[in-house]
C-alpha cells in the first residue's frame, strides 16, 4: 500500500538528514565507509523510523525488536541513526573513530547503546541474528530480528551456512535485507566474485525472495511488510541500491567505499544532497 | 597413585550437560553432526527442544550460539576441538570473545590419543589459539570427574569458556566429591627435586613418571593445572621455588600451548630451567593411542627422562 504523502515526506527528509550527517562525520573523523553507509540509509530509515518497536531511552528493553548490521562497516551510518533517535547524545559523534571514543569504525555493542551485537568480520551478524530469533522463539517472545547484509558479504562462506540454517530451523521471526549496491572494495561484485543469479540462489536455499528498489520508500515499506508476514519460510529482501546514493560524484564509484573528505569535497557532497532533495 | 576407574573425559562433559539441563533451564546445546561422539546426544535425548544440530557448519553454529547468549541463554557449542577452534576461530574471536559473550565451547578429541583418525582430527593447537583470545577461559580437565565439574563450573561463570576433552578412556584420578575451582591448580604430590606440571590426562602420565622417579630417589612435585587460562601463577611459582626446575606435560603442540603459558609466568617472575613434553612442532598421525604416545614422546618414560635432564640443567 502506498505511503501517504506526509509519511513519505517524513521518511525522505529523515533519510536526507541522515546522509548529511554521515557526510559530516566522514569529514570530521578523517575517513569512513561512506559509500555503503549511503546505500543502506533508506532501508535503515524505514526500519528505525517506521517498523521497529524500540525505545531509545530504554536500549535494553527486553521486548524491543533487534537489528544487526551484519555489514558492520556501515557502522558510521548506524551510529548516525542511533544518535538521531537519542540513544546517546549525538554531539558525541564528533568523536567518531577518535582514540578513546566509544565509537569505533565497526560499532561495539558493549560501548554504544542501541547496538544489539558487535559486527565487523563479515558473515558473522547473519548467524547472530538467527540465534537471536531462535532465542526469542524459545522464550515465546513476539519481537522481531532484522538483519542487514552487504552484497559483497554474500561472498563469505558462513553466510550460506546461515542461509541454509534459517529455513531449516523455520526462522520466520526474522527479516533479512541485502543491501545490493553491486560494489565491493576492489570492483563490482560480479567482477570480483559473481553473485548472480542471486534471487535463484536464495530461493534454492528455501527463502522467500522480495526484490525491490532500496531507495523507494513505497517499495521498501511494502517489502518489509511482505517479509514480516511470511510465516512458512524466512524472507530476504534484495534491495537494489546505489553505492554512495545521494552524492552525485560518489554514486556507483568503488573509490568511495572508504574515503575521507576535505572542505571542498564535503561541501560538494552536501550541495549534491540538497540538490537531490528538491 | 589412587585410581578410581576409567572413562573418557568427553563422557564427563556429556554427563555434566545432562545435569545442567536439569538444573538450569537456560542451558542449550549445539553440535555439528557429531552428537554421538561428543556425547551431546545424551542432552539431546532428554531436552530435544534445547538441542540444535547445526550440521557441518561450525561458523554458523558459533554465530547462532552467540545470538542465543544475547538472549540470556547459556549455549554449549560442541564438536571436535580441531574443527570448533579452527574453522570457527574468527567467530570465537570477533563475535564471542570481543563482546565477552556467555558462550561455552566444548572441544572433543584433543591430542594424538584420538588414534586412528589421524592428523586431520587430532586437535593439537586449540590451547594456543584459544588462550590468546582476550576474555577466554581455557579448561583442560584431567579425568571425567573433573570434566563433569568443569562443565558445571563453566555454566556458573559468565563469559566465554573453552573446554578440552579427549576421546579415549583415561584413569579417574579424582573423586566426584573432590573440590574443583576454575583457576586453581591441584597439588598431587609434593616433592623437592623437580616439578611436573601437567594438564589434561597428562596428569596421569606425570604421576606415573613421578612414581618411577621416586624409585630412583628423585622426589617430584606434581601439579594438575586444569585451568590454562587464567593460569594459577602462585601455584606454579611455588613449584618453581621449591624445585628450581620443572617439566610441563601436555598432549598438544608445545609452541604457545600449556608449556608456553607456564614459561610466560616463570620468565616474568621466577625463571628456572624448563623442559617441554608435548608435540614438538609436527602433525599427528594415525595409530594406536598408546603407541602414538611413544612415537610423540609423551609417555611417562619420556617425562622422567626430561625430568632428569632438567635437573642436570639446574645443577642437581
Amino acid at each position: 500500500m502506498a505511503l501517504d504523502a506526509a509519511e513519505l515526506k517524513r521518511l525522505k527528509q529523515k533519510a536526507r538528514q541522515i546522509r548529511e550527517e554521515i557526510v559530516k562525520i566522514t569529514y570530521t573523523c578523517g575517513g569512513a565507509h561512506i559509500g555503503g553507509a549511503l546505500s543502506q540509509t533508506d532501508l535503515m530509515v524505514a526500519l528505525y523510523y517506521k517498523f521497529m518497536n524500540i525505545d531509545p531511552k530504554k536500549p535494553e528493553l527486553a521486548n524491543r525488536d533487534r537489528f544487526i548490521l551484519s555489514k558492520g562497516h556501515g557502522g558510521v551510518g548506524h551510529a548516525v541513526v542511533l544518535g538521531d533517535l537519542g540513544y546517546f547524545d549525538k554531539e558525541t559523534l564528533k568523536e567518531f573513530n577518535k582514540t578513546g571514543s566509544p565509537f569505533g569504525m565497526h560499532l561495539d555493542c558493549l560501548k554504544v547503546p542501541g547496538v544489539d551485537a558487535s559486527t565487523g568480520s563479515l558473515g558473522h551478524g547473519f548467524s547472530i541474528a538467527i540465534g537471536m530469533a531462535i532465542g526469542a522463539r524459545l522464550q515465546g517472545k513476539k519481537w522481531r530480528t532484522y538483519v542487514m547484509l552487504g552484497d559483497g558479504e554474500l561472498q563469505a562462506g558462513p553466510v550460506w551456512e546461515s542461509a541454509m540454517a534459517a529455513p531449516h530451523f523455520k526462522v520466520t521471526n526474522m527479516t533479512t535485507i541485502v543491501d545490493r549496491n553491486m560494489l565491493c572494495i576492489d570492483g563490482s561484485t560480479e567482477e570480483i566474485m559473481a553473485l548472480e543469479p542471486l534471487k535463484a540462489k536464495w530461493e534454492a536455499f528455501g527463502w522467500k525472495v522480495i526484490e525491490l528498489d532500496g531507495h523507494d520508500f513505497n517499495e521498501i515499506c511494502d517489502g518489509i511488510e511482505l517479509a514480516n508476514a511470511s510465516k512458512d519460510q524466512p524472507a530476504v529482501i534484495i534491495a537494489k541500491t546505489v553505492k554512495g546514493k545521494g552524492v552525485d560524484f560518489m554514486e556507483c564509484d568503488k573509490k568511495w567505499h572508504y574515503a575521507g573528505l576535505d572542505d571542498v569535497t564535503m561541501n560538494k557532497a552536501l550541495e549534491s544532497l540538497k540538490k537531490g532533495a528538491k | 597413585m589412587q585410581i578410581y576407574g576409567e572413562k573418557p573425559t568427553r563422557f564427563g562433559y556429556g554427563e555434566g550437560l545432562v545435569k545442567l539441563g536439569e538444573i538450569n533451564p537456560n542451558v542449550v546445546v549445539f553440535d555439528a553432526d557429531l552428537a554421538k561422539s561428543t556425547t551431546t546426544i545424551w542432552f539431546a535425548e532428554k531436552f530435544p527442544t534445547r538441542f540444535f544440530d547445526a550440521g557441518i557448519a561450525e561458523q554458523n553454529m558459533l554465530g547462532m550460539a552467540a545470538g542465543m547468549s544475547l538472549m540470556g541463554k547459556i549455549p554449549f557449542v560442541t564438536t571436535y576441538g580441531v574443527f570448533v577452534s579452527g574453522r570457527a576461530w574468527d567467530q570465537i574471536r570477533t563475535t564471542v570473545c570481543y563482546s565477552n559473550l556467555n558462550v561455552k565451547i566444548g572441544g572433543a578429541h584433543g591430542g594424538v590419543s584420538v588414534g586412528p583418525d589421524g592428523a586431520t582430527h587430532q586437535a593439537l593447537e586449540e590451547i594456543t589459539i584459544m588462550r590468546v583470545l582476550p576474555n577466554m577461559t581455557v579448561l583442560s580437565p584431567c579425568d571425567a570427574n573433573e570434566a563433569y565439574k568443569a562443565t558445571l563450573a563453566a555454566a556458573e561463570m559468565r563469559g566465554p569458556v573453552y573446554l578440552r576433552f579427549g576421546r579415549e578412556k583415561v584413569p579417574l584420578l579424582t573423586k566426584p566429591e573432590d573440590p574443583f575451582e576454575i583457576g586453581k591448580a591441584v597439588v598431587y604430590r609434593r616433592g623437592a627435586d623437580v616439578g611436573l606440571l601437567a594438564t589434561g590426562h597428562m596428569v596421569y602420565h606425570a604421576l606415573l613418571a613421578a612414581e618411577a622417579l621416586e624409585k630412583e630417589g628423585v622426589s617430584a612435585y606434581v601439579l594438575n593445572v586444569h585451568t590454562i587460562k587464567p593460569i594459577d601463577e602462585e601455584a606454579i611459582l611455588d613449584v618453581a621455588a621449591k624445585c628450581k626446575c620443572l617439566v610441563t606435560c601436555e598432549e598438544h603442540q608445545v609452541t604457545g600451548g600449556f608449556g608456553g603459558a607456564v614459561a610466560e609466568v616463570l620468565a616474568k617472575r621466577r625463571p628456572v630451567p624448563m623442559r617441554f613434553i608435548g608435540v614438538q612442532d609436527r602433525f599427528g598421525e594415525s595409530g594406536k593411542p598408546d603407541e602414538l604416545f611413544e612415537v610423540f614422546g609423551l609417555s611417562a618414560a619420556h617425562i622422567a627422562a626430561a625430568a632428569k635432564d632438567v635437573m642436570k640443567a639446574a645443577g642437581k
